[in-house]
């Protein structure tokens, strides 16, 4: 609103020609493929080093194990040329490495343990294939995502059965039994004999489509003013409601699994959402600042709080301490005796550090890679990252938008949680690497993220076979729906302005909108403009709109369910 | 919504920066802190996996401590030959506990780290031989190690014995009791690590725990209450200050502690001297004379004679550290009378003692102790032998009257009882009787003795020191505890024991 507009609208029209919606897209399958195979290359090789390193007899299998997990992945490849054809190509290859790295420092991990149970006569069983069938589990549901969810925007439909569901995974652990679900002190787990999940990782995914669909249904809720103060338009403070729960909800998840890295996963994802959403910063500083007081409560409340905060102030004056900073500091000691070099993999001593095979895993990596190799696996994940963003930054729904962002910026933030505990940037928290550490929940519930962020990238840039979407392609710089309905009237003047919800002047007649763009019949036909003629109806009917634009033949369902979602809360 | 999602964008990129500059904090500024922390077990691991240097005595090449192969994943194990018997030496190279003695002094060159054997482990490796650690010849002579630590442990005393060649300042010897056996640190087995260093070092207030600090090098680690021993150092200092062995002292059963109120200080036994002499009163050990003497020589001689024995010295490594004997603060007339008698806030490790000793017997001039005589390489070939050196650069007193005062060590000696004593051997000695704890009357007290043979030709002085009164409670003294121990040492020593 008070932005200045060129602006924006330039960088809208940059974004869309970043999007290759006119011209005939590759599907750059090929270089995913030659991708993939580098990774399967130095996932060999890593493998080598390890062997070699400790002194296990260097055998042909090494070549068997390459190809064995370039196959694999290879089949992962073959599913996204069937169904995600226009998928970023530069995603899975991120993924692969990152796995195989993870693959081979379990498997290194394993050597010491072992060795160690050895030493002192007790038996061992390595998890590294357990890991790897982790990892055939987690393609063959990466595989399905791609198959059954063809068009992202149908998630929307279930998006209040997702967040109940993710609500109650989330909370499960938290209230069932210590003895079925405390892990280390973490009530983040689910025990079922063989094996165990940590449900949390399912739920950051659920309640994240829960939360984007439900913010664009409702963002208009958020967008409008409260008080000025001081300049700063504060947010009226019914309006608050969403996030204060949200707040609680972490903040109770927190106290009762005693684990601040879910909670802050969850809460850092939630604020994203709705600064993205409303485009309001007010709304990042009002939760930050409800963080800030959640901190300073949980610590003067509890003692494991304030410990942690010692821990993390000096793990070396608190190294012998009960619950001290004995993890931590060992964690510190490897990543200093790996310096900038390492000592090379196979030839540290990651094992040290407790949990070094899941949430101490870049610990170990820092310590055998150094801090290029660590270094180089955080680039890794930046790509993973921005590729997502590159996806949702380019795809035209908004849904897809707020999702893909939501995803992409949850990856981050997780690595963000981890890697700055384990390197004492922030007090440490239970969390897993993604892709990286031992456990099936992680890999499981990252390879669904990350079939979602190839799916909305696959929707990027899918040209639009249709002839209806020719006119669309005849205005280039335009990448969302309700661009075009507010070109329409003022000639241009606003472009991308739009978005912005209270715009004052009640723009084009609602019903123009879905009704001018589009066109597919079956879509435009529920627009919710016309039945609430207000600002916010128009919104969610430009909302609406936005998501009939691409793809619409295999989504006309989805939009009626949006459609009347936004309908019925409106 | 692209403007947000843009800036949400930048924002994983700052997270990403941040996280990639603290690691960059973490293991490049801050990287060598780390690796060299002592709780930090990387790099001792990474030593087990080649051959560490041997610890071997100059005498006859006794190897104190080697390394073997062995089938596990350590490679190496460390084992000591007489574990606790050399253990205040060797110290112990455990990787659950870390390392002590000489095997923390010379790792570098036990390990081959020493720059000095990086070319023998470039052409190791281009050899394609596993690199190996040079090795530690210790100055100690296994025959006086050995019946000094018998004869310790034999009466079940606890304390210490020193050892000191007087000319060279090589330490023969340096026994500490009770000990402990190094071999169960160096063990590969994590539990017997464990187990062994929980009862060595259990809280010993707690129930179960029955230990004496076994791990504690007494020599060099602990300081005492020196007692008489002390008074060779007053009495340096007054020959220095122009007294002579005929120089008239305090002969009175007892005097009174100026400024105090009636708080006396009494001969032993509260005897009057039988002399009235300096001679006369280091021979029987007069309180009341060197308390006096002590007054009158004041703070500052006292202080500066001292210091050229090597007491005060906070700095001394023999390459193990050695803790700081020192005189305490001599501010009164009475901390001085006290003081004066080796007690107070007088404290010497049973090494400075050896070396009170050891200082006299070679004409007035102090000799830095040393444990090590030569460092080897691998193949043997010397890297580096050590020489000989003054401890301070200034006597201690003269030439003339380090010769009074060993006449006067003659005398002592007469006068000291104890097993032991030899018709063909001279021996200068002093004992000491040293009272300490809360109620010192009636605890039992610290036994010393120090002494130097022959007194001719010194080859060898000794300090020994017998905590409590060894196994002669209250009554016991220098003289009856702690000589006989000394005189066997010297006999060792000397090669007839």
């Amino acid at each position: 609103m008070n932005r200045p507009v060129g602006l924006v609208g330039g960088r809208e029209s940059e974004a869309a020609a970043t999007n290759p919606g006119g011209a005939a897209p590759t599907t750059r399958r090929g270089t995913e493929l030659l991708m993939l195979a580098f990774a399967a290359v130095i996932m060999t090789g890593a493998l080598v080093l390890v062997d070699a390193n400790q002194e296990q007899e260097l055998t042909l299998a090494i070549v068997w194990y390459g190809l064995a997990y370039l196959g694999i992945f290879a089949a992962a490849h073959l599913a996204v040329r069937r169904w995600a054809p226009y998928a970023d190509p530069l995603i899975l290859p991120c993924v692969a490495l990152l796995n195989g790295i993870g693959l081979v420092m379990i498997y290194r991990i394993d050597l010491a343990l072992a060795e160690r149970a050895t030493q002192v006569g007790r038996d061992f069983t390595g998890v590294a294939p357990r890991q790897v069938m982790w990892t055939v589990l987690a393609l063959a549901l990466f595989l399905a995502v791609l198959m059954v969810i063809k068009d992202h925007r149908t998630l929307t439909r279930y998006s209040y059965t997702a967040g109940l569901i993710g609500l109650v995974l989330l909370a499960l652990p938290a209230v069932l039994p210590s003895a079925i679900s405390e892990v280390n002190g973490a009530k983040v787990w689910i025990k079922f004999g063989l094996f165990s999940i940590q449900p949390g990782e399912f739920a950051k995914i659920l309640l994240l489509i829960f939360f984007a669909s439900f913010l664009v249904a409702k963002r208009d809720l958020f967008t409008v003013a409260g008080k000025r103060v001081l300049g700063v338009e504060l947010p009226r403070a019914r309006d608050l409601g969403p996030i204060i729960i949200a707040a609680g909800v972490c903040l109770g998840i927190f106290v009762l699994q005693k684990d601040l890295g879910p909670a802050l996963l969850f809460f850092g994802v939630v604020l994203m959402l709705l600064y993205v959403a409303t485009e309001r910063f007010i709304w990042v500083a009002v939760g930050l600042s409800m963080f800030g007081a959640g901190c300073l409560l949980a610590y003067t409340l509890f003692t494991h709080v304030e410990q942690r905060v010692a821990n993390w102030i000096d793990p070396l004056e608190t190294y012998d301490e009960p619950g001290g900073g004995y993890q931590v500091a060992q964690a510190l000691f490897g990543l200093g005796t790996g310096g900038v070099m390492g000592t090379g993999l196979g030839a540290g001593r990651p094992e040290t550090v407790p949990e070094a095979n899941t949430d101490f895993i870049l610990a170990g990596i820092g310590e055998e890679l150094g801090f290029i190799g660590l270094a180089a696996v955080l680039m890794v994940y930046l790509i993973l990252g921005m590729r997502g963003m590159r996806g949702a930054l380019a795809v035209r729904d908004t849904f897809g938008k707020l999702l893909g962002g939501g995803l992409a910026f949850a990856l981050v933030m997780q690595v963000f949680v981890v890697a700055g505990g384990v390197t004492k940037l922030i007090p440490m928290t239970g969390i897993t690497s993604p892709f990286l550490s031992y456990g099936g929940s992680s890999l499981l519930a990252n390879y669904i993220l990350v079939a979602l962020l190839l799916r909305i990238s696959d929707a990027a840039r899918r040209p639009q076979p249709q002839a209806r979407q020719r006119p669309q392609q005849q205005q280039p710089p335009i990448a969302e729906a309700h661009t075009v309905m507010v070109q329409a009237p003022s000639a241009g003047g606003g472009v991308g302005e739009s978005d912005l919800p209270p715009a004052p002047p009640p723009p084009p007649p609602n019903g123009s909108g879905p009704a001018t763009y589009p066109g597919p019949g079956s879509d435009g036909a529920p627009a919710p403009g016309p039945a609430t003629p207000s600002n916010r109806g128009g919104h969610s009917g430009a909302a609406n709109g936005t998501s009939n634009g691409p793809g619409a033949d295999s989504a006309g369902g989805t939009d009626h369910g949006n459609g009347t979602e936004g309908e019925s809360k409106a | 919504m692209n403007t947000p999602l843009r800036r949400v964008g930048l924002t994983m990129l700052a997270m990403v920066v941040l996280l990639l500059a603290n690691a960059t904090y973490i293991q490049v500024v801050k990287a060598e802190d780390y690796r060299d922390d002592s709780r930090n077990q990387r790099q001792l691991l990474y030593e087990y996996s080649r051959e560490r240097g041997q610890i071997v005595s100059q005498f006859g090449g006794t190897i104190l401590a080697q390394s073997s192969k062995t089938n596990d994943r350590l490679q190496f194990l460390r084992e000591y030959r007489n574990g606790p018997m050399y253990a205040p030496i060797t110290g112990y190279y455990s990787w659950r506990y870390g390392s002590a003695g000489i095997e923390r002094a010379k790792n570098d060159i036990l390990t081959g780290e020493d720059a000095r054997l990086f070319v023998r482990k470039l052409s190791d490796i281009i050899t394609g031989r596993d690199p190996r650690g040079g090795h530690v010849q210790v100055t100690i002579d296994p025959t006086v190690q050995q019946a000094a630590y018998e004869a310790m442990t034999s009466r079940g005393f606890t304390g210490s014995v020193v050892a000191l060649k007087p000319d060279t300042g090589e330490i023969l010897g340096m026994v500490s009791t009770p000990s402990y056996d190094p071999n169960k640190l160096a063990s590969h087995d994590g539990n017997k690590q464990e187990q062994a260093w929980a009862s060595w070092n259990c809280d010993t207030s707690a129930p179960n725990c029955n230990h004496n600090n076994p791990m504690r090098n007494r020599a060099i680690q602990e300081t005492y209450p020196p007692g008489s021993t002390f008074k060779l150092v007053v009495t340096a200092a007054a020959l220095e200050d122009g007294a002579t062995a005929d120089t008239p002292v305090e002969s009175a059963s007892n005097v009174v502690l100026p400024g105090t109120n009636n708080i006396t200080l009494e001969n032993f036994a509260g005897a009057t001297c039988p002399g009235s002499t300096l001679k006369d009163a280091l021979a029987y050990s007069c309180n009341t004379a060197f308390a006096k003497l002590a007054d009158e020589l004041g703070a500052q001689k006292l202080r500066s004679t001292a210091k050229q024995f090597g007491i005060g010295m906070d700095d001394l490594s023999i390459p193990l550290d050695v803790e700081e004997s020192h005189l305490g603060p001599l501010d009164s007339s009475a901390v001085l009378y006290q003081s004066g008698i080796g007690q107070r806030d007088v404290r010497l490790t049973p090494l400075q003692d050896a070396m009170l000793a050891a200082t006299i017997a070679n004409d007035g001039i102090a000799m830095k102790p040393q444990l090590v005589k030569e460092l080897l390489a691998p193949d043997l070939s010397t890297l580096e032998e050590f020489d000989p050196e003054e401890l301070t650069g200034e006597r201690a007193l003269s030439s003339e009257n380090a010769d009074v005062l060993r006449d006067m060590m003659i005398a002592s000696e007469a006068n000291t009882s104890g097993e032991g004593k030899r018709s063909d051997l001279t021996i200068a000695s002093k004992t000491g009787t040293a009272e300490h704890g809360n109620d010192p009357k009636n605890t039992p007290p610290h036994a010393w003795y120090t002494a130097f043979a022959p007194a001719e030709d010194p080859q060898v002085a000794v300090a020994v020191i017998v905590e409590s009164g060894g196994d002669r409670g209250l009554a016991a003294t220098g003289g009856t505890v702690a000589a006989a121990i000394g005189r066997l040492t010297i006999d060792a020593a000397l090669g007839e024991g």
